[in-house]
C-alpha cells in the first residue's frame, strides 16, 4: 500500500473503532498548471498543489459524511468524529449500504491514465505552445486581429479509495491540454469561438498550429450571421454539439433519476426508444481516455455496458445505490467527489459511430441547420422538452449557404432520438462522445 | 478589527511581519502589486429524498493564494498548509512571473474601511445540526400536502461560513466573515398515469439559520416547488417565434445578468472582446431602463462587505437612462485602464484568481401598473420563472430558460406552456423594454454565476417589464 491508501485505509478502521457499521474513504491528491497568452504575450501563470480527504459512514442504516483539507491524524480523526455525529440525525433507509464485496475490485490491465512527461513538460515550453496556437489563428486571415488567448493546462493527481468489505486501492491520472479563443471582426459583426486538444498523455495532444488555424476558421465562418425564419427544419449537430444532446441522454438513464421517475426513460427497460441506427456503449476500460478508471467510485470494477442497442434500452446506468432501489446489479458508475452518497456518472459514454461521413450527411440536406454552437438552454430530463439558443451555418441544396444566429432550437428527446442518423467521425475528447448526428425534423425559432 | 483579534491570527498565529515577508517573498523577482488571501471555509449540508433524510455532510477547506501583478501579467500560487515554509513556497512560484529586481514592500498595514452588511447573531456552527434537519423535513411534509398529485420531493438546506483575510502590498489588510445559507426543494407531480412534471424553487442569502424560522420558511419554498410542478400538468407546447415577452418580478432579472451584466465586465471591455466595448455614454437600451449592479444590500447573497481583492463593495451604475455609464472593475483591470476599482474583484476560493464579476444586479423600479403592462398585450407570453442562463459576450447574444410560462391573449394571462428558451441580443434587447412596473423585486437569493470555470454567488432583481420583441424558442409555430 502507498501512504495515501494506508491512510485511507485508517481512516476507515478508524470509523469501524468508533462505532460505525461501515465506511469509505476517499483521498485525492493533484497538481495543476496553467498557462495563459494573449495578443502573442504571458497573460498569467499559475501552478500549486492541494490534497482534500473524505469519509461517508454507515451506522446501521443512517448514513453521515465529512472531509477535511487537513491530513494530520488530528484532521483525520476530526473528519471521522464529524461523520459519525451526523450519523445520528440522518434517517434510516433500508437502501443504505456498500456495494456487494463480489462487485468489489480493480482492473489489473494497463489503462493509460498516467503519463510522466506531463510532469517533465518545461514551462517555456508550455508557453510557447499557447503561443503557437494564438499566432496561428492570427495567421490565418486578416479579420483575426483581436483573441481571448489561449492557454496551456496541465494536471495530474491521485485518486484513493478504501472501505470496509476490504477494498483499498487507488491509480494515478494525468492530462494536459491546449485551448484557442481568436476574435474575428468584419464589417462590424464580431464573433469568437475556440478549439482545443486535450489528451491524458503529452505525445498524444495535436499540433498547436492546427488547434490555431482550426480555431480561426470557426471564428471566421461565424462572420455577418443571419437570423432565419421560424421554421422546421432538419437539424445538422457537429460532434461538438452532438455530444452535447449525448449528455442529455445520459441524464436521462442515470439510475438516480430512474428511480425518482424523474426520466422520460424511467420504465421504458427493454423497448424500443431509438432509431435502429443508434448503440450507445459507456466503457470505462478503454484505455488512455477520459472516462476510463479501474474502479468506480465506490471501488466497483470498471465494465462495458451497452446501454443503447439498436434503438432498445438496454440498460441505466447505476451506482449500488440505485441499483438496490431498481432491484438491479450496480454498473460500475458511481461518481462522487471527496465525499458524500455517490451519484452516477459515465464512463466513456459515447454513440457507435455509423456509415455515414460528415460530408455525406450534409449533402443529403436540401434545406437545414448544422449547430456548431449551443447556448445556455436545457433539456428537461422528466419530459424531455429540449429547448436551446443556437448558432451556426444555414444549408441549401447540400451545400453551406451563411452562418445563422440569435435563433432557438426546440424539440423532444425521444421524438428526436427515434429520428436520427449517425455518422462515421467518432472522436473522443471528453467522457462523453458523440459523431455527427443528423435529426430528421426540430422546430427554429428566429423571425 | 485589528489582525490580532483577526480569525487568522487566532487560529493560525498569523502576524503582520509573517504577511510582510510572504509579500516581500512574493515580490521578491519585481512586479508592482502582490496580494494574499487566506480562506478558511466550513460547510454544512443536509438532504432529504424520498421522506428519507439520507444525507448530511460537513467539512472544512483552508488554504491561502498569493498573486504577482507585473504590467498585464499575473503570477498565481497556492497552498492548502498555512505553514510559513509553504506559503513562502507558493510566494515564489508565483513571483516567477515578473523578472527583475525585488520591488521594496511598505511596512505596516491599515485595515480597510469596511460594510457591515451581514452582522450574525448566531454562526451556522452554533445552531445543532438537528434544527437544520427538522428544515428539510418541514419543506419534504409541506409539499406533499400542497397536493396530492405531488409524488416526489427532494429539499437540501446548505450553510458555510468563509472567514478571508486579504493583505495587499499596498498595505491594505481586509477581514471578512461571510455567512451563506440556501434551501432548495424540487419536486414532481403526477396526474393519474400521465407524465410526470417538475418544479424547483430556493433561497437563502447571507443570513444564518434563523432566516428560515422567521422569513422565508421551508414551506414558502415548498409550496413554490409543488405549486410550480402542477402548473406544468396542464402546460402545451410553448410557442416559436419573435412576440412580446412579459417578464414578471425578481428571479426573472436574470435577464440583466445575461444580456448586460458580463459584457460590461471590465476584463473583457480592456480586451475589446465584448459587444459592449467602447459604447460608454452610448444609448443600449431604452430610455425606461436604469441597471445597477450593488454589492451592499444587507443579508443578500450577491454581497460582499470586501470584494475578494479586500476592496469595499460598491453600488455601482451600469446603465442610467438606456445610457451605458460604466463596467466592473477588479484590481487589474482598473489599474490597466487606469480606473477605480469598483469593488467588483472576486474568486470562487483560494485556488483561483480573481476577475470582475457581478454583485446583485437590478433594475430600478419604473411607473407602469404590472396589471396594466399585461393588459396591454394583445398576444404574447409572461414569464414567472426562469432555471439558468448564458451569453456569448463577444456577438453579444444570450439566452435564458423560462420554467414557468403562460401565454396572454387578448391582455389576460391565459394557459401555461413547457419550458422553452429566449434568445436575445445585448446590447440591442433592452432597447425594446417599452414599459416598467413600479413592483421592483429582488430574487429569493438561489443565484449561482459561472465564468471561466469560477462559480461565486449572485443576485438579480426586475420590475414588471415588458420587451416588445423577443425570440421565444417553443415547438408551437
Amino acid at each position: 500500500m502507498n501512504e495515501l491508501e494506508t491512510l485511507a485505509a485508517d481512516a476507515v478502521a478508524r470509523a469501524i473503532k468508533a462505532g460505525a457499521t461501515d465506511a469509505e474513504c476517499t483521498i485525492m491528491e493533484s497538481e495543476e498548471f496553467s498557462a495563459a497568452v494573449r495578443m502573442r504575450e504571458v497573460e498569467s501563470l499559475k501552478e500549486a498543489g492541494s490534497r482534500g480527504a473524505g469519509i461517508r459512514v454507515l451506522v446501521g442504516k443512517r448514513g453521515g459524511s465529512s472531509y477535511t483539507s487537513d491530513l494530520t491524524p488530528e484532521g483525520i480523526a476530526t473528519m471521522v468524529r464529524g461523520a459519525m455525529d451526523l450519523a445520528k440525525i440522518t434517517s434510516e433507509d433500508p437502501f443504505a449500504d456498500l456495494p456487494d464485496p463480489l462487485d468489489l475490485g480493480a482492473r489489473t490491465e494497463d489503462m493509460q491514465l498516467f503519463d510522466p512527461a506531463i510532469e517533465e513538460m518545461e514551462t517555456e515550453w508550455k508557453i510557447a505552445q499557447a503561443k503557437r496556437a494564438e499566432e496561428a489563428a492570427f495567421a490565418a486571415d486578416k479579420r483575426i486581429e483581436n483573441s481571448e488567448g489561449a492557454s496551456f493546462d496541465s494536471y495530474t493527481g491521485r485518486r484513493v479509495f478504501a472501505n470496509s468489505r476490504g477494498f483499498v486501492g487507488s491509480y494515478r491520472t494525468s492530462s494536459c491540454g491546449l485551448s484557442v479563443s481568436p476574435v474575428a471582426k468584419q464589417n462590424g459583426s464580431m464573433e469568437r469561438d475556440y478549439w482545443y486538444t486535450s489528451a491524458r498523455a503529452a505525445a498524444k495532444l495535436e499540433d498547436a498550429e492546427a488547434v490555431g488555424k482550426m480555431a480561426a476558421e470557426r471564428a471566421l465562418r461565424r462572420l455577418n450571421p443571419r437570423k432565419i425564419a421560424t421554421q422546421k427544419a432538419p437539424i445538422l449537430f457537429e460532434p461538438r454539439t452532438a455530444r452535447s444532446l449525448l449528455g442529455d441522454l445520459f441524464d436521462a438513464v442515470n439510475g438516480g433519476a430512474i428511480y425518482r421517475h424523474a426520466s422520460f426513460l424511467a420504465g421504458k427497460l427493454g423497448q424500443k426508444i431509438g432509431a435502429d441506427a443508434l448503440t450507445i456503449i459507456d466503457d470505462p476500460t478503454l484505455p488512455g481516455l477520459f472516462g476510463t478508471c479501474p474502479f468506480d467510485d465506490e471501488g466497483v470494477l470498471s465494465r462495458r455496458t451497452v446501454v443503447i442497442e439498436n434503438g432498445v434500452l438496454k440498460s441505466y446506468l447505476l451506482n449500488s445505490y440505485s441499483a438496490r432501489k431498481l432491484g438491479l446489479k450496480t454498473t460500475g458508475s458511481a461518481s462522487r467527489g471527496i465525499t458524500g452518497n455517490a451519484g452516477v456518472g459515465p464512463g466513456n459514454f459515447y454513440i457507435e459511430a455509423g456509415q455515414r461521413s460528415a460530408e455525406d450527411l450534409l449533402k443529403g440536406i436540401n434545406a437545414g441547420l448544422l449547430v456548431t454552437e449551443l447556448i445556455g438552454g436545457e433539456a428537461n430530463t422528466v419530459t424531455g422538452d429540449f429547448s436551446s439558443g443556437a448558432a451556426g451555418l444555414w444549408i441549401e441544396n447540400g451545400e453551406v449557404a451563411y452562418p445563422v444566429s440569435e435563433i432557438t432550437i426546440a424539440g423532444n428527446l425521444m421524438r428526436m432520438w427515434m429520428d436520427v442518423e449517425i455518422g462515421s467521425d467518432l472522436e473522443f475528447r471528453g467522457s462523453i462522445a458523440a459523431p455527427t448526428l443528423l435529426i430528421g425534423e426540430m422546430t427554429i425559432s428566429g423571425q | 478589527m485589528g489582525l490580532s483579534q483577526s480569525f487568522f491570527a487566532q487560529r493560525f498565529g498569523i502576524t503582520e511581519r509573517d504577511l510582510e515577508s510572504y509579500l516581500s517573498e512574493a515580490l521578491s523577482a519585481g512586479g508592482e502589486y502582490a496580494d494574499l488571501y487566506f480562506e478558511y471555509l466550513a460547510t454544512t449540508s443536509i438532504g432529504i429524498d424520498e421522506g428519507i433524510v439520507k444525507s448530511a455532510t460537513e467539512g472544512v477547506s483552508l488554504g491561502v493564494g498569493v498573486r504577482v501583478i507585473a504590467g498585464e501579467r499575473t503570477g498565481y500560487a497556492y497552498s492548502d498548509d498555512l505553514s510559513p515554509e509553504k506559503i513562502r513556497k507558493a510566494a515564489r512560484i508565483a513571483a516567477h512571473i515578473a523578472r527583475g529586481p525585488a520591488t521594496i514592500v511598505k511596512t505596516g498595514f491599515e485595515d480597510a474601511v469596511q460594510h457591515n452588511l451581514y452582522p450574525m447573531f448566531q454562526a451556522p456552527h452554533e445552531t445543532g445540526l438537528a434544527e437544520r434537519v427538522e428544515l428539510v423535513k418541514r419543506a419534504d411534509r409541506a409539499a406533499r400536502a400542497y397536493d396530492s398529485r405531488v409524488f416526489q420531493v427532494q429539499a437540501t438546506y446548505a450553510d458555510s461560513l468563509r472567514n478571508v483575510l486579504v493583505a495587499t502590498s499596498e498595505g491594505r489588510l481586509s477581514f471578512d466573515r461571510q455567512p451563506m445559507a440556501r434551501m432548495s426543494v424540487s419536486a414532481l407531480a403526477r396526474q393519474g398515469e400521465g407524465a410526470p412534471q417538475h418544479g424547483h424553487s430556493g433561497g437563502g442569502g447571507r443570513v444564518t439559520l434563523d432566516f428560515f424560522e422567521k422569513e422565508k420558511t421551508p414551506e414558502h419554498f415548498a409550496r413554490e416547488a409543488a405549486r410550480q410542478a402542477i402548473v406544468q400538468l396542464d402546460a402545451i407546447d410553448a410557442p416559436a417565434g419573435e412576440m412580446t415577452v412579459v417578464l414578471g418580478p425578481g428571479w426573472p432579472g436574470i435577464l440583466l445578468h445575461e444580456a448586460v451584466g458580463h459584457g460590461l465586465e471590465a476584463d473583457f471591455n480592456r480586451k475589446g472582446v465584448s459587444a459592449f466595448s467602447g459604447r460608454i455614454g452610448q444609448q443600449v437600451a431604452s430610455p425606461l431602463c436604469t441597471v445597477i449592479d450593488d454589492g451592499t444590500i444587507g443579508s443578500r447573497r450577491g454581497s460582499l462587505n470586501v470584494d475578494d481583492e479586500g476592496m469595499p463593495t460598491q453600488k455601482n451604475v451600469l446603465i442610467e437612462n438606456g445610457v451605458l455609464r460604466g463596467y466592473l472593475q477588479d484590481k487589474l483591470s482598473s489599474r490597466l485602464t487606469r480606473n477605480n476599482s469598483t469593488g467588483s474583484g472576486r474568486r470562487e476560493s483560494y485556488q483561483h484568481i480573481p476577475m470582475p464579476r457581478m454583485t446583485n444586479t437590478y433594475m430600478l423600479a419604473g411607473e407602469s401598473d404590472p396589471a396594466e403592462i399585461v393588459k396591454s398585450v394583445e398576444k404574447g407570453l409572461y414569464c414567472a420563472t426562469f432555471s439558468g442562463g448564458q451569453v456569448d459576450i463577444t456577438s453579444g447574444n444570450f439566452v435564458f430558460s423560462a420554467t414557468e410560462s403562460y401565454l396572454i391573449e387578448n391582455g389576460k394571462i391565459t394557459r401555461p406552456v413547457r419550458g422553452a428558451s429566449l434568445i436575445g441580443n445585448g446590447p440591442e434587447a433592452l432597447k425594446y423594454v417599452s414599459m416598467v412596473g413600479n413592483d421592483l423585486l429582488l430574487d429569493e437569493g438561489i443565484g449561482v454565476c459561472g465564468k471561466e470555470g469560477q462559480s461565486v454567488p449572485v443576485g438579480v432583481g426586475i420590475p414588471t417589464l415588458k420587451i416588445d420583441k423577443m425570440t421565444v424558442g417553443g415547438t408551437a409555430q
